[in-house]
């Protein structure tokens, strides 16, 4: 089922291999764009599709995306997770036309009443023996012939991922060991939704996922955390970088024995203010539910998923580019399910730091949109990411472009650019 | 006070309320809130799963003070400021001096570029207590939008 190859290689100019220079075409072309929809999010990759706790009962669905492909999830009566596109394979309808729902025991294309089980097989054609001798399909049509494209499926700690791709290794493996075990360190129980929102970003997808995976920018941009000191660049911490360069985890620790650097200061940063003071800074007394001293962990999978967790507050977000210029992310808050009524509390008040009105976070939605429209006259110019050399290694700190580096390593890979 | 007075009372809030935030006095945003309080901003989507948590949740007036100073402070977003539009309150019920009111709004964003466009329309679910000195406050104001939608960021308070 994977695609690639069936589409020529983009004509642009970009050094082979080079990952410290972006050129700003790959962000607005629409032939890239169209390239990334085949060989990245139909492509030998794991799309994040939605929580296992959306599909708890046989009947349960949801609707989502892997990419521009819009796709249905839905848990069967044998148990097991299931997921196709959400097109009729008839005239090309959707198949589903709620955003999630329980009870069904499968879908009826609304065009023409085709039919359709919990795991996307065709299953009936209205009048396919015609009516009163007339009409109906041919004799030689085939329902098991035709069904919408199939995804492999694949969960993870309470996570739903879908591939249109035979050739993508397992999920863990496609993760890797160093990465792996950090969703788990976060995700270590059955998760409860707390709330869920959509922030439309003016740009596109690339532009949010390279700033997900740039520990560099973090404690520069958002002021809110560095003054606080839940986040310095000068504090404990350190980035993991898969070996293929999709993946990332960033993480930093706060150690109460390290004075406040005084790197800021004296580059003049606006980002130390010693003016600013909250008023109840009781909602970022957290607890260390881990024991391991992280209260800053922000995680990517290749391509489309995001696994935060800040103090207590822990945030799935899935990526959705909606085409060049658009990109849908979708933010789900969880907690676990056995949660006291103080930890959800507590959990709740520290989702104020993430999420479209993020104090930590808000200003990654407008930065896409600056970097777009700065970019609009530089097609052929290119981005520098030079911080911390070359490589994409792992790195014991987070002053460090190496993660994004690892971005455009898999990036190419798959884009065979 | 009976309920014509209430509602009257009500609107003048709103209309203080809305003028407050459109003309960037958000210093004094907080004063409309008891304390503790509760300011959510949800989705209707969120809202009738019971979904708790908000975009912004603050449960103490405390905490909205600290909004202002994230924004006037902290936080980076374009030059930008709203424009409410607050249809009538509708009086769902009164108890023990606590009033449960309904209010549809529209909110325009302007933007730096001179852009205005349609940033949110929902209503306003709000629990209204009556002060010892006569005046009103929000303890609770839970702000459900139409659309799970929202555009770039959100900063300004809904």
């Amino acid at each position: 089922m994977n695609e690639t190859g069936t589409r020529p290689a983009i004509q642009r100019e970009w050094t082979a291999g080079q990952l410290t220079r972006v050129p700003f075409w790959v962000y607005s072309d629409p032939e890239v764009y169209r390239t990334e929809q085949q060989r990245i999010y139909r492509g030998p990759v794991w799309n994040y599709l939605c929580l296992e706790a959306d599909l708890a009962m046989p009947g349960d669905f949801v609707s989502t995306f892997a990419g521009d492909m819009p796709v249905v999830v839905a848990r069967d009566f044998d148990g097991e997770i299931y997921a196709f596109e959400n097109r009729c394979v008839h005239r090309g309808a959707l198949l589903c036309l709620e955003n999630a729902g329980s009870n069904a025991k499968g879908f009826t294309c609304v065009y023409h009443a085709w039919a359709y089980d919990l795991q996307g097989n065709l299953k009936g054609v209205a009048f396919q023996d015609g009516v009163q001798g007339k009409g109906g399909m041919p004799k030689s049509f085939c329902l098991e012939e035709h069904s919408p494209r199939k995804l492999r499926v694949e969960t993870l700690c309470g996570l739903v991922f879908g591939s249109l791709s035979d050739d993508v290794p397992p999920l863990e493996e496609y993760i890797g060991e160093a990465v792996l075990a950090r969703i788990r360190r976060v995700l270590r129980k059955p998760l409860a939704v707390l709330g869920r929102f959509t922030q439309a970003l003016p740009n596109n997808w690339k532009l949010y996922y390279e700033n997900v995976k740039d520990s560099y920018h973090a404690s520069l941009l958002h002021l809110f955390l560095t003054t606080f000191e839940i986040n310095r660049l000068t504090q404990r911490g350190g980035l993991i970088v898969s070996p293929d360069g999709g993946n990332h985890v960033s993480y930093s620790i706060i150690d109460q024995t390290t004075p406040a650097g005084s790197e800021y200061k004296e580059q003049g940063l606006r980002v130390d203010n010693a003016e600013y003071r909250l008023k109840d800074s009781s909602f970022l007394e957290g607890v260390d539910e881990v024991g391991d001293g992280i209260t800053l962990q922000i995680l990517s999978v290749f391509p489309g998923f995001v696994l935060g967790q800040i103090h207590n507050s822990i945030v799935v977000r899935q990526v959705v580019p909606k085409g060049v210029d658009l990109t849908h992310l979708n933010w789900t808050y969880v907690g676990f399910t056995d949660d006291t009524s103080e930890m959800r509390r507590l959990r709740i008040r520290q989702s104020n730091l993430v999420g479209p009105a993020g104090l930590v976070s808000m200003e990654d939605g407008a930065v896409g949109g600056f970097v777009k429209r700065g970019v609009a006259a530089a097609e052929d110019e290119r981005a520098i990411v030079e911080m911390g050399g070359e490589d994409t290694s792992s790195q014991d700190t987070r002053a460090t472009e190496a993660s994004v580096r690892g971005f455009w390593k898999a990036y190419r890979r798959h884009m065979e650019l | 006070m009976d309920n014509a007075d209430l509602l009257f009372k009500v609107t003048l809030m709103n209309s203080s309320y809305t003028r407050c935030v459109d003309n960037d006095e958000l210093e004094v945003w907080p004063e409309f809130f008891t304390d503790p309080c509760l300011y959510v901003v949800t989705t209707d989507d969120n809202h009738r799963r019971g979904y708790q948590a908000g975009v912004i949740y603050a449960d103490t007036r405390g905490m909205l003070h600290d909004r202002v100073s994230g924004l006037r402070e902290a936080n980076i977003y374009e030059k930008q400021r709203y424009r409410h539009i607050v249809s009538m309150p509708t009086l769902l019920d009164v108890a023990d001096g606590t009033a449960r009111v309904e209010t549809p709004f529209a909110v325009y964003r302007i933007m730096r570029d001179g852009r205005t466009d349609l940033f949110a329309t929902g209503r306003y679910l709000d629990s209204v207590r009556t002060q010892k000195d006569g005046s009103l406050r929000f303890a609770e104001r839970v702000v459900v939008c139409d659309s799970s939608i929202v555009d770039t960021l959100l900063a300004i308070p809904l």
